[in-house]
């Protein structure tokens, strides 16, 4: 037995193999009406297309089974649509399969790298081009050089300064203020405490002051609020939190403290707030402490307490920045 | 009486029998419904509120107590009012099948004749939140459909889902689909706040608004398929697997199709 | 001649005469492309793109991208009366007053799921058969660029209509922006013209959505397909193909009509998913106002791991000297994102510095036959379908009668454990099935058949495979494990000893395999028989 290990062998490319369609006149001719009935119901489909775009009005609804009323306008059209590009594409696709040619072709490849003298040539040229300009020899020209392209670079990022104002204290700051009335969203209606049932949720919205009368997105954005009331000895808070309750009745700002959805799904029997983007959950008679999911923080709490007239407000803004963190947050 | 075992032989007496029974059977449905829908009397109510009471010993002490005090199981049932006696036994999820996570809407155990004596005996029991009549359910009259959407978004969507599909809740339990839900059970749902599902308070939410949710509920239940199959109405959950299914999968079909040498 | 051929030859001639195109055009309708299903995957984006383009078109007739607010008074009773901003307005316009404006919606949105769908499924094809290696290295980092921008064109695309799911899609991409160390805030600012919402957002994501971005791909693409068009497309290996050949069908006739054929098929195809399955139903979400959300809220697919990550984040913020730093946000959002695709996009190097192999390959490995490369795949597939899932724990949850909280806490161990075990039990697949490559050339088929021999044994018989399968199972190279030097000639380490060790170790685990059937082998087993 040798050393020599032999490898099994390429055969070559097989002999070409030929189709029904090739050697029988009669299956090309077959394959040629397939194409053409495949053709036809491209046509067939476009028609239908038209019909229902000019005949079909989009109010009619019939039953499909497994999707249900559905309009029928809409349905055909699309449907219409589909058959005529699908089936344009299935003719090409079966007249390129049945009668054109079908034997394998081999074609060489050629190495991409350029032969040495062309690429000692390159690099030649090159260094004469550098020689000429003569930078290695000049330092001052790169350099002030690189100093000019540098700045210039700094036009476009000056120029998008407008793009928006500078935060400031924006960002920490809400509606709220000592004061304000808690109202209903939507509805606008100031509530009282009996209002509420324990159990009773309510989102909430700063009363607007006399004589406005639209909210923007941006206030609502941070100043919604959830009211919730609970049995005041299911609260399990510090004196402080405690007094920034009103009889079982807390305040948390809506806004999730982790990436700002809208935090509103109260469980009653639990006292659990979940947040419905990524399940941050929150013990609201712990001060909305997180007890799973990603949230890092609390929801801040809003001190409320009544008016003479026994209607919820205020007792002070937001003592924290509401809705997800930024850099200069302190806390 | 050889005639008549004769005719008892017949090909046709089980069906006959059968409608003559089913007839017997409706129109004596039909007279006492006609009966409870009269005004009730206070003797009549007394025997309504005896009836429930039986009925209470018999299904829901043994978890809610003697006297609907409550167990370890099963919260005290003083205070809740006809309204959610009638949510929870009328949708079927009272009696609970077994102590699972939530209860689930079911076939109801009891008819609504039984369970108008089970609610109007624990409502004898202290004052609650009242069953509401068909005159005060007349969402059709009453309330608006674009202003229930936005009042269901603000107040219904972020467990109901935006198409009142239902969603998940923390540990297992979920906010169930309010599709096939009839509207009276929608209104107890909310003045009365079942299992997880907050309270929400005729102050805050009034009654109008709250046939407005309900308008709303009912119009996107009947809304129609305007773009094809709904995929549910969750979203682009079910959006992504039809693309990663039937989408790529017809798509990779033809190629297979295309790159396969004809015979 | 006939006078129509006459006609052509006129009409070329022209072009000819001012262009010179013939002679670039005569080598190049003749330029060879092998066929397999596989390499048709990059079409399907292709196409995808081009249907995106004209549906998108369509849809800019009648979308106003602003975020002025308006009151809603179309056909679409359950919204009428409503303030909304315009884009929503319109958007709902274009599906419920424009013919055909609901179906070209959904086509353009089911066309950029398709899209998005055919990058990955390419990717991977490319990856498994290691098509990316020199001379391609080129065309997988512009493939990875156009996997990153296809993501941000898509959730740009989704956020446009400013519907209630969208919005809060965008709510979220703004605190993930705000998150940022330091310039946080200010950048959010400017992106948003000033607090979130504002009105600024979404006209100016309009212009990147159908301008720059559009133009960025479309150079792109270009030059992607030009590179592949130059550098001849890679074939699987088979007889009679070898590194120096390429085997296939001219374009013309014959793949110009399947490639041409196939652009109408996908088309067809996006049409009646537009036609049957509703997509993307915008007045079932309502208008966004940031004190709404829904439950279920999730991003286009191919965000959703991006979600999943960010969900199963654990609670870390880092406060100090009066800043924070919210690792909950940043490490999910941006840290293992942007280290997932700086990996992908260096992929190709690490490769080839790791197993020394630097010349050109034209020919495709069967994945099982670079079972490192495939276990690492699998590895980084595992992880993101662990993430993707978890984007739509909620759904999944009420599904399958789960909780989110059981979900959540399988995928924070699972995008942990699982890769790892994806790696080891997927190398050990590749190196059974290239075991069983062997028995298959040495021993041939199981033909099923069962002979008794005369002592009474009985024995299957087995049929020899042709030597055109023997040929492919075995044409493949096994490479030795590169053996750098560690020691210099006395003995003492070397500088770049320790680089050395590691390149030798993973060449070695790289090296790994079954020794590949030789003729040798076969013919001595011949002699047993």
């Amino acid at each position: 037995m040798s050393n020599e290990i032999e490898l099994i062998k390429d055969p070559g490319l097989p002999a070409h193999q030929h189709r029904r369609s090739d050697l029988d006149e009669k299956y090309a001719k077959r394959a040629e009406n397939q194409v053409a009935i495949l053709f036809l119901l491209s046509a067939l489909g476009t028609l239908l297309l038209i019909v229902s775009y000019i005949f079909i009005p989009d109010d009619i609804f019939v039953f499909i089974p497994v999707m249900g009323e559905t309009n029928v306008h809409q349905l055909l059209l699309g449907l219409g649509m589909a058959a005529a590009l699908f089936f344009i594409g299935a003719g090409l696709i079966h007249w390129a399969k049945n009668l054109m040619p079908d034997e394998e072709v081999i074609a060489e490849r050629h190495e991409f790298r350029s032969p040495d003298e062309d690429r000692a040539e390159f690099v030649k040229t090159v260094k004469a081009g550098a020689g000429a300009a003569a930078l290695g020899r000049r330092p001052l020209i790169k350099r002030t050089l690189g100093l000019a392209l540098g700045l210039s670079g700094l036009t476009p990022i000056l120029l998008l300064r407008d793009l928006g104002p500078l935060p400031g204290d924006e960002l920490t700051k809400t509606s709220w203020k000592k004061g304000v009335r808690l109202v209903t969203d939507p509805g606008d209606r100031p509530i009282k405490a009996s209002d509420l049932e324990v159990g009773a949720v309510a989102q909430t919205l700063p009363e607007l002051p006399a004589g406005e009368d639209h909210r923007s997105l941006n206030d609502i954005a941070k100043d919604a609020v959830l009211l919730i009331r609970l049995r005041p000895e299911d609260f399990n808070l510090d004196d402080e939190r405690l007094s920034w309750t009103h009889e079982g009745i807390i305040a948390f700002s809506k806004i999730c403290s982790h990436m700002g959805c809208a935090v509103a799904l109260y469980e009653q029997q639990t006292k659990h707030l979940l947040c419905p983007c990524h399940q941050s959950t929150f013990d609201v008679t712990r001060a909305a402490k997180v007890i799973f999911g990603p949230a890092a923080r609390p929801l801040p709490q809003l001190a409320i307490t009544v008016d003479e007239e026994g209607y919820l407000i205020a007792q002070a803004p937001f003592n924290e920045p509401v809705g997800p963190s930024f850099w200069e947050r302190s806390s | 009486m050889k005639r008549l075992s004769r005719l008892r032989r017949h090909r046709a007496a089980g069906p006959i029998l059968l409608v003559f029974a089913l007839l017997t059977i409706g129109t004596t449905f039909q007279v006492a419904g006609a009966v409870t829908e009269t005004a009730p009397s206070v003797a009549d109510r007394s025997a309504i509120i005896e009836e429930g009471k039986q009925l209470f010993l018999k299904g829901c002490s043994s978890c809610h107590g003697l006297n609907a005090e409550g167990g370890t199981v099963a919260p005290s049932l003083i205070g809740v009012g006809a309204a959610s006696v009638d949510f929870q036994v009328g949708t079927g999820r009272m009696p609970m099948a077994d102590m699972s996570q939530q209860a689930m809407r079911k076939d109801p155990v009891y008819t609504p004749e039984e369970v108008n004596a089970l609610a109007i005996y624990v409502a004898s029991l202290a004052p609650g939140p009242e069953v509401p009549t068909d005159e005060m359910l007349n969402y059709e009259r009453d309330g608006s459909v674009a202003e229930g959407g936005e009042l269901f978004r603000t107040n219904c969507a972020m467990c109901h889902n935006f198409a009142a599909q239902g969603g998940a809740l923390t540990q297992g339990k979920y906010a169930p689909t309010l599709m096939g839900v009839e509207p009276k059970h929608i209104y107890e749902a909310m003045v009365t706040g079942p299992q997880s599902m907050p309270v929400f308070s005729d102050k805050t939410l009034t009654a109008e608004e709250k046939l407005s949710i309900i308008k709303w509920i009912k119009s996107v239940e009947a809304e129609p398929q305007l773009g094809g199959a709904a995929l549910g109405r969750v979203g682009p959950v079910t959006e992504g697997l039809l693309a990663w299914t039937l989408g790529i999968g017809l798509l990779i079909g033809v190629a297979v199709w295309l790159a396969m040498k004809a015979r | 001649m006939t006078a129509r051929e006459r006609i052509a030859g006129n009409v070329a001639g022209y072009v000819d005469d001012r262009t010179g195109a013939a002679k670039w055009m005569k080598k190049n309708l003749t330029k060879v492309f092998p066929d397999h299903w596989s390499f048709l995957l990059g079409e399907i984006c292709l196409y995808s793109f081009i249907i995106l383009l004209a549906s998108g078109t369509f849809l800019t007739f009648w979308f106003d991208p602003s975020m002025k607010e308006v009151v809603y008074d179309g056909s679409y009773e359950p919204l009428k009366g409503l303030e909304m901003s315009a884009a929503y307005a319109s958007t709902l316009d274009i599906s419920f007053e424009v013919r055909g404006g609901l179906l070209m919606r959904q086509i353009h949105h089911w066309a950029a799921l398709i899209f998005m769908v055919g990058i990955v499924v390419h990717l991977l094809r490319v990856y498994f058969t290691g098509a990316f290696r020199k001379p391609r290295e080129f065309n997988w980092i512009i493939g990875v660029g156009l996997l990153t921008l296809g993501i941000v064109e898509g959730f740009l695309g989704y956020s446009l209509p400013d519907d209630l799911l969208s919005g809060t899609g965008i709510r979220i991409a703004e605190a993930i922006i705000q998150a940022l160390p330091v310039v946080g805030s200010y950048l959010a600012y400017f992106a948003f013209g000033g607090a979130f919402p504002g009105e600024a957002f979404i006209p100016r994501i309009y212009t990147v959505h159908v301008l720059l971005l559009p133009g960025i791909f479309l150079a792109l693409i270009t030059v992607h397909l030009m590179l592949v068009w130059y550098q001849k497309h890679t074939q699987f290996p088979g007889p009679g193909r070898t590194e120096k050949n390429v085997v296939g069908y001219p374009l013309m006739p014959v793949y110009m009509a399947k490639a041409g054929g196939f652009f109408f098929i996908v088309f067809g195809v996006t049409a009646f998913l537009g036609a049957v399955a509703s997509i993307n139903p915008i007045w079932l979400y309502g208008p966004y106002t940031p004190g709404q959300v829904s439950a279920g809220s999730q991003p286009d697919w191919y965000m959703g791991w991006l979600d999943g990550l960010v969900r199963m984040a654990p609670p870390l913020e880092t406060h100090a000297f009066g800043y924070t730093i919210s690792w909950n946000i940043l490490i999910p959002g941006l840290i293992l994102p942007g280290i997932m695709f700086t990996l992908l996009a260096l992929y190709p190097f690490i490769e080839s510095w790791a197993s020394g192999d630097k010349r050109e390959h034209h020919l495709l490995d069967r994945p099982r036959n670079a079972p490192n490369r495939t276990a690492i795949g699998a590895m980084a597939l595992t992880f993101t379908l662990v993430a993707l899932l978890n984007g739509g724990n909620d759904i999944i949850a009420t599904a399958f009668h789960l909780t989110i909280n059981q979900m959540m806490w399988f995928s924070r161990i699972a995008i942990v454990v699982l890769p790892p075990i994806a790696f080891i039990v997927t190398k050990r697949i590749c190196l059974s099935l290239q075991r069983a490559d062997r028995e298959l050339v040495l021993h041939g088929r199981e033909t099923g058949r069962l002979v008794r021999l005369p002592h009474g044994e009985f024995v299957e018989v087995h049929e020899p495979i042709s030597p055109e399968k023997a040929w492919t199972l075995t044409s493949h190279e096994q490479l030795a494990p590169l053996e750098l030097p560690e020691y210099d000639g006395a003995g003492v380490r070397r500088a770049g000893a320790i680089k050395n060790k590691i390149r030798n170790r993973i060449s070695r685990a790289n090296a790994v395999a079954v020794p590949k059937a030789t003729e040798s082998e076969r013919r001595e087993l011949e002699g047993h028989h």
